[in-house]
C-alpha cells in the first residue's frame, strides 16, 4: 500500500532537541543532537546497533535523563519538570516498544484498559469497552480480546502494543524498532499500520530501526544517527544517494545490491 | 613489573582503593534504600489507590503461602513440644509443657517461622516478578503510559505482605498449638480445654501486640526489600534471578536482626 501524502505543518515542531549528550560509563552515546518533530510528519531515525536512537527516545519521554542540552515537547522543557507534569506530557505521547512490554499477567483487554481507567477517570464502563473495541479493529486483532500476550504472536504483540498507545489518542507515537524480529509479511502489515496511525490519528511519529523499506515506507524525512549525531537528513532518496562508505552499507544490505 | 620492595605498598594502595569502592558502594546502597521506603510512604497514603490490587496481592500472598505454613506450622509444634517433654519431665515439669509451648511459639516461632517461609515464598516472587517486568520493559511501559508503576506495583505489595504476613502468623500459631496438643494429649492424656487453658495462663496481653508488630514489621521488611531488588534489577535474565535471590537473603537476613531487638523493646515493657 502506498503511503497517503502526509499533511506536515513546518511551522510547528511537536519535539525539539538541542546539543542532546548522554554517556554510560565511558561510552559517549549521543554528541550533541540536534532534532525537531514538525506536527503531522513521521520522522525515521536510522543508525546502527549501539548508536543511541533508542536512548534518544527514551530521554525524549522522560525515561533517560540526557547529560546535557534541552529537549522540548509540545513546547515544554521536559528535563527537570516536576513528575505530574511529565506525567501530563506523557499521556499525549505513545511510545511502541521494541519487544513490545505487554503486561504478561493481563489479558489483552486488561493491557488496553490499563492506561485507560488511570487516564480517564470519569469514563463509565461502557464508554471504556467501547474504546478497547475501537482500537482492537483498528489494529485489526479484535478477536484477541480475552487471549494472554503469551498466546499470541510476534506481530500481534507489536499490534497489541501500538493499540495500547492508542487508545489514549496521543498526538505523538514513538516507534522503536516496530519491524524488529518479524518475518517480511508481517513487517509489511505493521508499515501500513504506521502509516494508517498517522492518517487516522494525526498523529507525529519518530520511528526508531534499521530496517530500511520500513524506513522508506513509513517516512517523510530520513535521520541517520552516526557517531551519536544527526549526520544527514531527507527524503529516503536524499540521504542514500551517496558513496559515503558510513551509509552505503545500510542500502546495500537492506536491498541486496 | 613488581618488585619485591614495592610490591607490598602497591597491595596495601589498592587493597585502600577496593576497600573505598566497597565502602562507597554500601553508603550509596543505603541511601537508595532509604529512598525507596520513602517513596512509599509519601506515595502510599494519597489517591490513587489500587484496592483491587491489594486484595489480589493479599490473596497471592496468603494462598501461595499457606500449605507450606500449615505443614511447618504442625511439625513445628509436634517437634518442639516433643523435644522440650524429656528436660521436663527430668523435673517432674511435664505439665508444664502446654505453658512452655504457647510462650515460644506464640512469643517467637509462629511470627518467626511465617516470616522465613513468606521471605522464601513471597519475596522471591515478588523480586523475580518485578525483575522481569523491569528488564522486558514493562514498568517502562507503564510509565511512558501516564500511570505510576511504583503505586500499582510497589505500595500494593507492600501493603498486602504487611497485612497479610500477620494474618499467616496467627495461624501458623493456631496451627502449631494443635501440632503442640496431638503430642500433649497422645503421651499425657490431656483434654483440649485444659490443654487450651494451660496455653493461655501464662500469655499476657504484651505478647500478643509484640507479636502483631513484629509480623507486620517482617511482613512490611519482606514486601518492601523484594519490590526494591526486582524494580532496581540489572537488565537482563542474570539480573532477575539476582534479585530474586537477593530478596531472599535480605529479607532473612533482616527479619533475624529486627525479631532481635524487638524482643528487647518488649522485654523492657514485660
Amino acid at each position: 500500500m502506498k503511503k497517503a501524502k502526509a499533511t506536515i505543518d513546518y511551522k510547528n515542531a511537536v519535539i525539539t532537541t538541542r546539543g542532546l549528550t548522554k554517556t554510560f560509563d565511558d561510552n559517549a552515546v549521543l554528541k550533541g543532537v540536534d532534532l525537531d518533530l514538525y506536527q503531522g510528519e513521521n520522522l525515521v531515525v536510522l543508525g546502527r546497533s549501539g548508536t543511541g536512537k533508542s536512548v534518544l527516545i527514551k530521554i525524549i519521554s522522560g525515561l533517560l535523563k540526557p547529560d546535557k542540552g534541552e529537549v522540548k515537547v509540545f513546547g515544554t522543557e521536559i528535563t527537570g519538570i516536576k513528575e505530574n507534569e511529565l506525567q501530563e506530557i506523557r499521556i499525549r505521547i505513545g511510545f511502541s516498544f521494541q519487544n513490545s512490554a505487554l503486561y504478561d499477567s493481563m489479558t489483552v483487554r486488561k493491557n488496553l484498559e490499563f492506561p485507560l481507567v488511570r487516564n480517564r477517570k470519569k469514563l463509565s464502563r461502557p464508554e471504556i469497552d467501547t474504546a478497547v473495541e475501537e482500537v482492537l479493529e483498528a489494529v485489526g486483532l479484535s478477536q484477541t480480546i480475552n487471549q494472554m500476550p503469551a498466546e499470541l504472536s510476534g506481530g500481534q504483540r507489536k499490534r497489541i502494543g501500538i493499540a495500547r498507545t492508542l487508545i489514549l489518542k496521543p498526538e505523538i507515537m514513538l516507534y522503536d524498532e516496530p519491524t524488529a524480529g518479524l518475518d517480511p509479511i508481517t513487517c509489511i502489515e505493521i508499515n501500513e499500520l504506521i502509516n494508517e496511525v498517522q492518517e487516522k490519528y494525526h498523529t507525529s511519529s519518530i520511528i526508531i530501526t534499521h530496517d530500511l523499506t520500513c524506513a522508506k515506507t513509513t517516512g517523510d524525512r530520513i535521520a541517520m544517527l552516526l557517531d551519536g549525531k544527526f549526520e544527514r537528513e531527507g527524503t529516503f532518496e536524499d540521504v542514500f544517494k551517496t558513496d559515503d562508505e558510513k551509509v552505503k552499507p545500510f542500502f546495500d544490505y537492506n536491498f541486496i545490491q | 613489573m613488581t618488585t619485591g620492595n614495592n610490591a607490598l605498598p602497591e597491595l596495601q594502595t589498592k587493597t585502600e582503593s577496593s576497600f573505598k569502592r566497597w565502602l562507597t558502594g554500601i553508603f550509596i546502597s543505603l541511601y537508595k534504600v532509604y529512598q525507596f521506603i520513602s517513596r512509599f510512604f509519601r506515595e502510599v497514603f494519597f489517591p490513587p489507590y489500587e484496592f483491587k490490587e491489594v486484595l489480589k496481592q493479599c490473596y497471592e500472598v496468603g494462598v501461595r503461602s499457606l500449605l507450606l505454613i500449615s505443614l511447618t506450622g504442625f511439625i513445628v509444634g509436634v517437634i518442639f513440644t516433643k523435644q522440650s517433654r524429656p528436660s521436663l519431665s527430668e523435673f517432674g515439669a511435664t505439665s508444664w509443657l502446654p505453658s512452655l509451648v504457647s510462650i515460644a511459639i506464640l512469643r517467637a516461632l509462629a511470627p518467626l517461622v511465617t516470616a522465613l517461609i513468606a521471605a522464601g515464598k513471597v519475596g522471591s516472587s515478588i523480586g523475580a516478578e518485578l525483575g522481569s517486568m523491569r528488564v522486558t520493559e514493562q514498568i517502562d511501559a507503564m510509565e511512558v503510559s501516564g500511570t505510576k508503576p511504583f503505586k500499582f506495583l510497589v505500595c500494593t505489595r507492600v501493603i498486602a505482605t504487611s497485612l497479610t504476613v500477620p494474618v499467616l502468623a496467627m495461624y501458623t500459631g493456631f496451627v502449631a498449638l494443635i501440632g503442640g496438643y496431638l503430642n500433649v494429649s497422645q503421651n499425657e492424656g490431656t483434654s483440649y480445654t485444659t490443654y487450651m487453658e494451660q496455653v493461655f495462663e501464662p500469655l499476657v496481653f504484651v505478647d500478643f501486640w509484640s507479636s502483631l508488630a513484629k509480623s507486620i514489621l517482617f511482613g512490611f521488611t519482606i514486601g518492601i526489600v523484594g519490590c526494591y531488588q526486582g524494580y532496581n534489577s540489572s537488565k537482563g535474565t542474570e539480573g532477575v534471578g539476582k534479585a530474586a535471590n537477593a530478596a531472599v537473603v535480605t529479607a532473612m537476613f533482616l527479619v533475624f536482626i529486627e525479631e532481635v531487638i524487638i524482643v528487647q523493646i518488649f522485654g523492657w515493657f514485660r
